[in-house]
């Protein structure tokens, strides 16, 4: 059950850093085969790579966004987004992500009942404090598992 | 960095790009993609947890078409130049599903002093049916 109490619940701050390997092993795993991903020493990130700062949360953030409490049986990824203030960073750029529940909120769905959308931003930054890239994540909470399509 | 966009891909609003299949995706395709994204939902690797929440069979990551449909862009426009990349996840895809990447460019447009690209994206099954619906602005 989402406890809508928790718009506005922020995460902890923390550091990421951008990878040659994981973004080779992130551009092979989207069946990516540009040079530029695979060759460069210091390739520009995907633009989906963002997704892998889970990597780098404390294990606190996890308990912050828990409280939440979405059941993982009942959830879908609803929408994505990713926006970048300029080019997309490179490896070996050091980031800062920090993450706040935006809005929390209900829609009757045709097949799962009634369904709860979660939207959570996370900002990028430079260490210069530059907003360089954001993710918007809509999570969805069905009110029973949906049929298969 | 404009001089990267592929010369032979017209710019012009209501240009079709090229579709791409990719695929029969496999359940290795997703646990690929789980490793490398960090997202272990067990929906999509684990079949008794797959069944118990309803579902026949596991199926496949969202952000792994996603993430596809990221590469069909990158391919046609460079990976220096993306500038927003949205998606709206729609049909679920299972084991041994063809996907197609297709898209359109929707506005040629001057912002932040450079070129840019809007397109409208989709991505489909081998039934027909929509896998993921996207948006996305590049620099030509």
């Amino acid at each position: 059950m989402v406890d809508k109490s928790a718009v506005g619940l922020e995460g902890p701050a923390f550091e990421m850093t951008v990878e040659r390997g994981k973004v080779r092993e992130f551009a092979r795993a989207t069946m990516s085969e540009r040079p530029e991903y695979l060759d460069d020493p210091a390739p520009p990130i995907t633009p989906t790579f963002l997704t892998t700062s889970t990597f780098w949360q404390p294990p606190d953030a996890a308990g912050v966004f828990r409280k939440v409490g979405m059941d993982l049986k009942r959830l879908l990824h609803g929408e994505q987004e990713y926006e970048f203030f300029g080019p997309p960073p490179r490896a070996g750029d050091v980031l800062t992500a920090h993450s706040r529940v935006e809005s929390i909120f209900e829609k009757d769905g045709k097949r799962g009942g009634t369904m709860t959308f979660v939207v959570t931003i996370t900002d990028f930054t430079d260490p210069g404090g530059k907003l360089v890239a954001r993710a918007r994540s809509t999570a969805i909470e069905t009110g029973r598992a949906p049929d298969a399509s | 960095m404009p001089a990267e966009t592929e010369a032979t891909i017209s710019l012009d609003e209501g240009t079709e790009l090229p579709p791409r299949p990719f695929g029969p995706l496999t359940r290795t395709n997703f646990v690929r993609y789980q490793g490398a994204s960090g997202d272990f939902n067990p929906i999509h690797h684990d079949e008794h947890f797959a069944q118990s929440a309803g579902f026949p069979t596991v199926f496949s990551v969202g952000m792994l078409q996603a993430g596809l449909l990221a590469t069909y862009c990158t391919d046609l426009f460079g990976p220096d130049n993306v500038r927003r990349f949205k998606v709206q996840f729609r049909e679920q895809v299972w084991p041994d599903d063809t996907l197609t990447a297709s898209g359109t460019v929707v506005r040629r447009h001057a912002e932040d002093g450079e070129e840019r690209v809007d397109l409208e994206l989709v991505v489909t099954r081998q039934t027909g049916g929509t896998a993921i619906k996207g948006q996305a602005t590049f620099a030509v």
